[in-house]
């Protein structure tokens, strides 16, 4: 069964903007990266799974269910944290989460226990008895992610997780999503506007621009048979690109390395004689995977995703 | 990141037990307001204000009680009594209302609410029921205290009896008084997502009105424009419906007394109509 699945979603909201238009995509469980810069309808297309926005027309599916009608139903299975801050800073961070709980459904003594679980899970047991207000972004976002887990929810839906985190608050992050969708299975849809930064963590891509959608695919299978041939040497990068040229491949440029497309076990020959041949100092031949990024930025002539190399 | 919050490695446990509906999450809301409504498990400042109201009411109805012990005189009925702490329970209102709603505005908590069973009615609703519980409870509870105060002191079961119908009776005028005040209170603070704007506003609206009674009462003469006077302002509107339901109250009401339980009942569910679309219209 499809995790979630659109027919032609468009929203229209009243001022005449369109943040969604014409989505048509059905991803399978796992972890699922949801892509595009801001204003892309990232957050538009969260709150319509959540049932917190009728779409103007088509349909959603999540978990089997239409938003739309069965919303509470979906609501109880689906555990969402905002992208905003949403934390009320006089309260203990216990108490809180335990609160949530309760508006889930879970009786009382069981929502106290799996508050505590859940804050452990993200960190944060030492320090769950003091007041919100005195946490850092990071443990505000850990709360966050901890309300939105208490409930043992089937999908969880994280608008931009890793907002405002410095570099190792944002690995620290990563790495638990990526427990949380692997280990405690848990399916997560994780919105971001860096690419770079959650395909690492994730099972499926969806990236959408501008409310349209660019592509919805398995990671494994977007990167299938791109990959590329990365050479490095110490002088004459020019020259070789020039010679490898008249040989017939194409060598791209990525800072003081020559990308080659592999297409057969005969070019890492032919690339060693070439520089053999030209008697440059050879430092680097590896091969990689072409990153999901560039992807997108061939594929669409002005790249709009911004790419964080962390 | 500190050294404490690394992420230990026990096991993730799924959740098979029950889950309850979305009337046990409202009820769970409830609850949870009437805590913050007396500052239950907050902190020593949100206790304060709440308290020292509740210290007032509750010693007014010890003065009562004290003066009935010495001279067996009552200086204040228990109808009387709402009336007397109108003005403390004012403030009352302009302290918690705010907490109640505005704060869950102005931390944009409500998202995280939405996103959960509860409809957005429900939401609206246990916040109302918790505000209307909190004043009924300021002021009924010192009535009761004048209750077994002055059955001690009654002379015999026909005594007590006496007292404890006083007492329902004051009770039905505490009731009266709740659901004019929270009604209005929690909608004027729905609006405001800052707490001193809310409670300002409540105020404002509470007092501006009493000098329209006032001018009403004054240009009337007693005639039909002083009968209708009190309708006009939610302070006196309460009394006009006691005046109205057991005719012990010094407002005058002449033959307006059916128009002022009819007033009631619209503002107040005018009011809780309002809050609920209040919450429908709100943008997440």
């Amino acid at each position: 069964m499809a995790l979630i699945a659109t027919q032609s979603l468009t929203k229209t909201y009243p001022g005449g903007v369109t943040a969604l238009s014409d989505l048509t995509l059905s991803v399978e469980p796992g972890i699922i990266g949801l892509v595009g810069a801001n204003g892309a309808g990232k957050s538009t297309m969260i709150k319509t799974l959540l049932g917190l926005l009728s779409p103007t027309s088509g349909r959603a599916e999540v978990l089997g269910l239409d938003p739309t009608t069965a919303g509470e139903q979906v609501r109880a299975r689906v555990g969402y944290m905002p992208e905003h801050d949403c934390l009320p800073p006089d309260m203990i961070a216990a108490e809180f989460v335990t609160h949530m709980g309760r508006m889930t459904g879970l009786p009382r003594t069981v929502a106290r226990e799996r508050a505590s679980e859940a804050l452990r899970h993200v960190g944060l047991y030492e320090e769950r008895y003091r007041q919100i207000g005195g946490y850092s972004t990071g443990m505000k976002q850990r709360v966050k992610l901890a309300q939105a887990l208490v409930h043992d929810p089937d999908l969880l839906l994280l608008d931009e997780p890793t907002n405002g985190l410095d570099p190792a608050g944002r690995d620290a992050m990563l790495t638990l999503i990526h427990r949380i969708g692997t280990e405690f299975g848990i399916s997560v849809v994780v919105c971001s506007h860096l690419l770079g930064e959650i395909e690492r963590i994730c099972d499926s891509l969806i990236a959408i621009e501008g409310g349209c959608l660019l592509r919805a695919d398995r990671i494994d299978a977007m990167t299938t048979g791109t990959e590329v041939l990365a050479i490095e040497v110490a002088e004459g990068t020019a020259e070789l690109s020039a010679a490898l040229a008249q040989r017939g491949l194409a060598a791209t440029a990525e800072g003081r390395m020559l990308l080659v497309p592999l297409t057969e076990e005969a070019t890492y020959d032919l690339v060693l004689r070439t520089v053999a041949e030209l008697d440059l100092p050879l430092h680097r031949l590896d091969q990689r995977r072409h990153r999901v990024a560039e992807l997108f930025s061939t594929a669409t002539p002005t790249p709009s995703l911004e790419v964080s190399h962390v | 990141m500190s050294e404490q919050s690394v992420i230990h490695d026990i096991g993730y446990q799924r959740y098979t037990g029950p889950r309850l509906g979305r009337g046990y999450a409202a009820r769970s809301l409830f609850e949870h307001g009437l805590r913050v409504a007396f500052g239950l498990g907050r902190s020593a400042k949100a206790k304060i204000f709440p308290w020292i109201v509740i210290g007032l009411v509750m010693a007014l109805a010890v003065v009562v009680v004290a003066v009935k012990a010495q001279s067996g005189e009552m200086i204040l009925t228990y109808q009387e009594l709402p009336g007397a702490a109108s003005v403390v329970v004012m403030v009352f209102l302009a302290v918690v209302a705010p907490e109640l709603v505005s704060r869950d505005l102005r931390n944009q908590t409500l998202p995280l609410y939405f996103s959960r069973p509860i409809r957005r009615s429900d939401y609206a609703l246990a916040k109302l029921a918790a505000m209307a519980t909190a004043v009924w409870l300021l002021m009924a509870a010192p009535q009761a205290v004048m209750f077994l105060g002055s059955a001690f002191t009654a002379d015999g079961a026909s005594g007590v009896g006496a007292e404890a119908r006083g007492m329902l009776g004051g009770w039905v005028v505490a009731t009266c008084y709740t659901l004019v005040f929270s009604s209005l209170a929690l909608l004027i603070a729905s609006i405001a997502s800052r707490r001193a704007f809310a409670a300002g506003a409540i105020v404002v609206v509470f007092m501006v009105t009493t000098p329209v009674v006032a001018l009403m009462d004054e240009l009337g003469k007693g005639g039909t424009a002083s009968q209708i006077a009190a309708l006009f302002s939610p302070l006196t509107l309460p009394e006009g419906v006691r005046e109205w339901l057991y005719g012990t109250s010094s407002t005058d009401v002449g033959p307006f007394g059916p128009v002022y339980g009819l007033v009631m009942l619209l503002l107040v569910a005018g009011c809780a109509s309002l809050l609920v679309l209040r919450y429908r219209k709100v943008s997440l």
